[in-house]
């Protein structure tokens, strides 16, 4: 009899508890599970729609274009004549932006993680970690008004030669919009750290500065490289604020005063224009989004990888 | 570190010490430089338009007659669909991945992967995705409907990694309790799991849609309209955005118009406040401790 009760059959019990519904309650049941189950897989669904669009559509372009003058042309002209599907210039655009961004948003945002860290009060926390969430919740069109209306003017205040449209506003905002996640990010990764690390090097008479730079920085460095590489990644893919503030202009060069033409600001360009499906044109999209998702697909799994593999064990 | 004395270093080693904390906290505190640099313009430039008049009349091409009305409408619309389809879709992915899964299994992992790496896909390639998906070949045309759900695919991967942390908060005595009880599995997760994890999951919601709002790019893909004359009727109307008339403003050469944008942004802001402060009641509220 103990041995009765001690394993009961779970479904005797159920059905006995719930008699009267019981076939009722088992079919919302396996309704329920079947609905779980299948909206479980959308995700996947996404991922695999998303790869087979941009593959067939980007074969289709392929089969005009030769890949090799996507890849390595020189020049970007595929709205007007003499057409050409050269990538490099827009591609150079999107690159320009995604360092130039992660030049000035990069120490900022270690400093902030540090200082939020190490140095700061609670109180000092709770006021300045919410000015990060709104900075990171603003949205990208609304940086690429601030980017046209103050910031490029205030850049041709200072440099008169500079195109009303310029990569350096570009990058501005994009460093303002990528700082709140480098910060956040490395903060956590410093957050992570036990406290034992910092009490070892203050014991052995290091000053604050040592014992980030020499300790904390170093043990932290997956979480904190794995935050460069996602904000990068975050910047490539930026759309509005670059479409409205670094131009129409694909070019070759490195002048962060001129116009550009980044791939995310090609794709708005193309769309908001009249460009007929099935036309080469139109497949410039697919193929032009291609690159932009390989490129940061592959930037995140490389950052998810490297804090999985650079972690240091303590 | 341990190279240099402590002696006559020591000076010099705290006069570095100091410059990096000051240097962190100028770092730490430009941040908030930074956004009043932008708001205070902002509202200086935006603030005057911002009236009645210009939250119920219709774009036009004379500045001061122009208004939001259409955009504001569009956007709702929007966000209705938008929360309709990802609440559901979002909470069964996350109930999937965190109970029904197998703790660790290659599929699990994929799953999970996955997810993670949708959510740093592109805003502009969700756009590319209901562009052909939605618009061209389920046939919804440049409809309120398609940009809805693009917006929710879009969303999606953050509702389900907010969804998922929200899940794995709710402790386990919570689910022994109900199968102690001769709860079914389904049972346990939908009449407890899920409701004591249900407050986290409505901010992860809030948070995605108030992402969803700002977008502009995929709407652009899609085919919002910059300029709308009418309020749409139903679901499969032409539409405009927020964001997309933000855009279509700022984009024109002429300071006026870059005024206008200025005062829709702060209609928008004020409508992303609004659902965040939503966010933080509800957090605030329905918090538990276990």
């Amino acid at each position: 009899m103990t041995g009765e009760r001690r394993k009961p059959h779970p479904k005797t019990s159920w059905k006995l508890k719930n008699s009267s519904k019981s076939s009722w309650w088992s079919m919302i049941e396996s309704v329920l599970f079947n609905a779980v189950r299948i909206s479980g897989c959308s995700t996947i669904l996404i991922t695999a729609l998303i790869i087979f669009i941009l593959a067939v559509e980007s074969y289709g372009f392929f089969s005009e274009v030769h890949l090799f003058s996507f890849l390595f042309g020189t020049q970007w002209t595929p709205l007007f004549e003499p057409k050409s599907f050269g990538v490099l210039p827009i591609f150079f655009g999107t690159m320009m932006i995604a360092v130039a961004s992660a030049v000035i948003a990069i120490p900022i945002g270690v400093c902030v993680a540090v200082y939020f860290n190490e140095y700061a009060s609670q109180s000092f926390r709770s006021i300045a970690k919410p000015i990060l969430e709104i900075l990171a919740g603003i949205p990208s069109v609304v940086y690429g008004y601030i980017a046209i209306a103050y910031i490029s003017p205030g850049i041709r205040h200072f440099f008169p030669e500079a195109s009303p449209f310029n990569a350096l506003s570009g990058s501005i905002v994009v460093a303002v919009m990528v700082l709140p996640m480098i910060a956040s990010l490395s903060e956590d990764a410093l957050a992570a750290l036990p406290r034992s690390l910092r009490e070892a090097g203050y014991a052995s008479g290091a000053t604050r500065l040592e014992v980030v730079s020499g300790i904390l920085l170093p043990a932290a460095a997956s979480g904190i490289m794995a935050s460069f590489i996602l904000a990068i990644s975050r910047a490539i893919g930026e759309t509005m604020a670059v479409t409205l503030a670094a131009g129409a202009t694909p070019k070759m060069g490195v002048d962060y005063l001129d116009s550009i033409q980044t791939m995310t600001a090609y794709i708005v360009q193309v769309s908001l224009g009249d460009v007929a499906q099935g036309t080469v044109q139109y497949k410039t999209l697919f193929a032009v989004a291609l690159v932009l998702f390989s490129l940061t697909l592959s930037l995140n799994l490389v950052a998810g990888y490297i804090e999985k593999k650079w972690r240091v064990e303590i | 570190m341990q190279r240099h004395g402590l002696g006559q270093n020591l000076a010099r080693r705290n006069r570095l010490d100091r410059l990096f904390k000051a240097v962190c906290l100028t770092a730490s505190f430009s941040c908030l430089l930074v956004l009043l640099a932008m708001l205070v313009p902002l509202v200086y430039n935006g603030l005057p338009f911002v009236d009645w008049q210009f939250l119920t009349s219709f774009p036009s091409s004379r500045v001061e007659n122009a208004g939001v009305k259409p955009a504001i409408v569009g956007t709702f619309y929007l966000m209705a669909i938008t929360v309709l389809v990802v609440f559901p879709l979002g909470v069964a992915t996350a109930v999937f991945i965190e109970e029904f899964l197998p703790r660790k299994s290659v599929l699990t992992k994929l799953v999970r992967t996955n997810v993670r790496n949708l959510a740093g896909v592109p805003s502009i390639v969700f756009g590319i995705l209901g562009m052909v998906v939605f618009v061209n070949a389920l046939g919804f045309g440049r409809s309120l409907v398609s940009g809805g759900l693009t917006l929710a695919l879009m969303i999606l991967p953050i509702v389900v990694i907010t969804a998922c942390e929200a899940l794995r908060s709710v402790p386990k005595s919570i689910r022994l309790a109900a199968y102690a009880v001769g709860g079914t599995r389904v049972q346990t997760v939908f009449y407890h799991v899920v409701p004591c994890a249900l407050p986290q999951i409505l901010t992860g919601l809030i948070l995605g849609v108030s992402r969803a709002i700002g977008e502009a790019a995929p709407l652009i893909l899609i085919g919002g309209l910059t300029y709308v004359a009418f309020l749409p009727e139903n679901i499969f109307d032409s539409f405009t955005a927020l964001p997309i008339q933000i855009y279509s403003w700022a984009s024109r050469p002429q300071v006026e118009f870059h005024h206008l944008a200025a005062g829709a942004i702060l209609v928008l802001l004020a409508i992303l406040v609004l659902f965040n402060s939503v966010a933080i009641y509800l957090r605030a509220k329905y918090k538990r401790r276990w």
